[in-house]
């Protein structure tokens, strides 16, 4: 591959070129017996209901602490399935990727997918690739979709909040969104943050297992907690009430968010969930979910209330023990000025 | 990473005891007292913890022109987003900015329309983009109070030592004490004592607030942002009142020290010079804005770009002007929460993270 290690045009223009992209960088990485036929789809064998979802990242810096965009794309898919019951199976992955791309950055991406991917129990088992001029897209773009199987007799939705369910978070807060301003141009600083970004999968059979009472899983990507908890009350039709003092954040985040005037509440998480569970089934979801390595920090947050005004609410009971709404976030999350 | 210092001033029963001492103290009152937080900062502080909610019935929490994009005109945001739009410039500015609505258009669309618009977290950011794009003129957005002052003025000033020719800055900047003054002097506007910005005392001192609280017996306390600092502020403020006593007391003593920060006063007397300003709200003011002296004049976006901003007004049926001042509440307005939200704001209070309508919105209506 005569290519000076960078991403050329004609490794998208379906040539000799892509061909030897797709055999020695993504074959060699993500190698199955499904993606290894390279046929035009994959032929997949699934029982029972189907989970389906797409996803597209667009992250950036492409590598932070704790991932980078390829260990991204594969969590973030897996636990989209994962939030609704699903056993996470199979992924499709579509790159576009800027002109003058560096080949090491692109194989240090797919290995990140490989990675994640094992630790899923997942495979990669179809892929695209299309090469734009530079300039044109912001070093590399991937979508991924993901199929998998519901078992029978799970039931998840954001629509199945009751009052009287508790709500748990399955660890510290903000992580991703911290650990990602942290690292933007301008905004570098010293602190030990990372990424959360992690695949659930293993972690929603945990607690389903311990318990037929699991309504609710959300997994607070974009908007973090506080668009997940509203968009909750919504689809159930009920107020929520959480207790600030009971968030678990980590110290990083905390001073972070302090330090430029930020909400928590609203940064990205990408290994993280949010439960609603039957009241008396929550101890039994609880013990299983700190069992796991991704939820040893797992906490009760808040309780579903019944609705009490025109229009689903999420309060927050603050430290002087007052209430104040918990709104749905509005744009980007930027500093104050002073 | 601990926060002891954090953690301290939220700790529960800390904060709770400082709930019964106010509670006390607010006792001692004859009546009910209109205290006003001057500071953006306070506003969302006071909002995000629910201290409002948690007062004594007898106090009120009046939110000021602390905000320092809220407090900006509309002639000079539309001269900023004007001078986006002209070839070759590179306008810079805090994200704050970016979505507030000017007379014809925002920067947002004026970024849609092909205009140049960098978000920067800092002065020093917006000098580097000077410097990796020198074909361009960068013009730097200075709003805010004494507390921003400074750091533009630094930047002007390494602009002149590195001969760094294309950054110019726009300069929105005023001063606190003497808005504090015009409101005093507004007759509608009856508030019995201030809670007075932190950050900004920082750097004037507390002495700056002396001749208000002389002259138009309010009592002013400079208070910190944890919950902790503003109720143990607020227990300051009632005894002034209970007590008759007109004073400027120091709650942030640990940000704050009698004299202020001279260096950076230095430097904002090097670079800036008192001129009137035109306060949203408020008004012309005199002496309230800092104008760039002339020894600085070739990095003086005003003096470099003549731009045409006769076509300015404020928006129509905003009430943000009302409630900068203290004379009305977000609730009051006909547009909040119904033409006017953070998605779709008509005037600056609801967009900025330091607005009052935006601090209402988020966490208490």
């Amino acid at each position: 591959m005569r290519s000076d290690g960078r991403i050329l045009l004609a490794h998208g223009s379906g040539g000799r070129m892509t061909q030897e992209l797709v055999e020695q960088l993504f074959g060699k990485a993500l190698g199955n017996p499904i993606l290894d036929r390279m046929d035009d789809a994959a032929s997949l064998e699934i029982e029972g209901r189907i989970a389906f979802t797409v996803d597209s990242h667009v992250v950036s810096p492409i590598f932070f602490p704790g991932g980078d965009i390829g260990r991204l794309s594969m969590t973030g898919t897996v636990n989209d399935l994962a939030m609704i019951g699903a056993r996470p199976l199979y992924i499709t992955a579509g790159f576009i990727i800027e002109e003058g791309f560096l080949l090491t950055d692109l194989e240090k991406i797919v290995a990140s997918m490989k990675e994640a991917a094992d630790e899923a129990g997942v495979q990669v088992v179809a892929g695209d690739t299309k090469v734009v001029e530079r300039g044109a897209a912001d070093g590399v773009f991937i979508t991924t979709s993901g199929v998998g199987s519901i078992p029978s007799g799970v039931s998840i939705s954001g629509s199945n909040a009751r009052p009287g369910d508790t709500v748990i978070v399955s660890g510290t807060i903000g992580d991703h969104g911290a650990t990602i301003l942290s690292r933007r141009e301008g905004m570098e600083f010293e602190a030990e943050l990372r990424s959360d970004c992690a695949p659930l999968g293993g972690l929603v059979e945990n607690m389903l297992a311990a318990s037929s009472g699991v309504h609710v899983l959300r997994d607070p990507t974009r908007g973090g907690l506080a668009a997940t908890l509203n968009e909750i009350a919504f689809s159930s039709g009920v107020d929520i009430e959480i207790d600030e003092s009971a968030i678990p954040y980590q110290g990083e985040v905390r001073a972070t968010c302090e330090l430029l005037g930020l909400d928590p509440l609203v940064l990205a998480n990408e290994g993280k969930l949010v439960a609603f569970v039957a009241e008396a089934e929550t101890p039994a979801v609880l013990a299983a979910m700190k069992s796991n390595r991704y939820a040893a920090d797992a906490a009760i947050i808040g309780r579903v209330a019944e609705i009490e005004s025109a229009r689903p609410r999420v309060y927050a009971r603050t430290l002087l023990g007052s209430r104040r709404i918990l709104s749905m976030p509005t744009g980007e999350q930027l500093p104050r000025i002073c | 990473m601990p926060l002891p210092f954090l953690d301290e001033f939220r700790r529960s029963e800390h904060v709770h005891a400082l709930m019964d001492k106010l509670e006390e103290r607010a006792g001692r009152l004859d009546g009910p007292v209109r205290i006003m937080e001057v500071c953006g900062t306070h506003t969302m502080a006071i909002s995000r913890h629910g201290i409002r909610q948690a007062l004594p019935e007898n106090l009120r929490l009046i939110s000021g022109p602390g905000c320092p994009v809220c407090v900006t005109a509309n002639t000079d945001i539309d001269a900023f987003i004007e001078m986006s739009l002209i070839p070759g410039v590179i306008v810079a500015t805090f994200g704050d900015m970016l979505k507030v609505p000017g007379t014809r258009l925002g920067l947002t669309q004026a970024r849609s329309l092909g205009a140049k618009v960098q978000v920067v977290y800092s002065t020093l950011d917006a000098l580097q983009l000077a410097r990796d794009n020198p074909a361009s003129t960068v013009v730097f957005f200075g709003i805010g109070f004494e507390t921003t002052a400074p750091t533009v003025a630094a930047a002007i000033l390494e602009a002149r030592e590195t001969g760094l020719d294309n950054f110019m800055v726009l300069s929105a900047h005023k001063v606190v004490p003497p808005a504090l003054a015009a409101l005093c002097s507004t007759p509608e506007l009856a508030v019995d004592a201030f809670l007075c910005p932190g950050h900004v005392t920082a750097i004037i001192g507390p002495e700056a607030y002396a001749p208000v609280a002389r002259d138009f017996n309010v009592p002013c306390v400079i208070a910190g942002f944890e919950p902790a600092d503003i109720l143990q502020s607020l227990a300051m403020l009632c005894d002034q009142v209970a007590d008759g006593r007109t004073e400027v007391e120091l709650q942030y003593k640990r940000g704050v020290r009698p004299g202020g920060n001279p260096a950076a006063m230095s430097m904002i007397d090097r670079v800036f010079e008192p001129c009137d300003a035109d306060w949203r709200g408020l008004g012309t003011i005199p002496g309230s804005g800092l104008a760039i002296r002339k020894d600085f004049a070739d990095h003086d976006a005003a003096l470099h770009f003549e731009v045409d901003v006769s076509y300015s007004r404020e928006p129509r049926g905003c009430l943000c002007g009302a409630i900068l001042t203290g004379q009305k509440f977000p609730g009051d307005c006909p547009l909040f929460g119904k033409l006017c939200s953070p998605d779709h704001p008509v005037g600056p209070c609801m967009v900025s993270s330091e607005g009052t309508c935006a601090a209402y919105f988020q966490y208490e209506i």
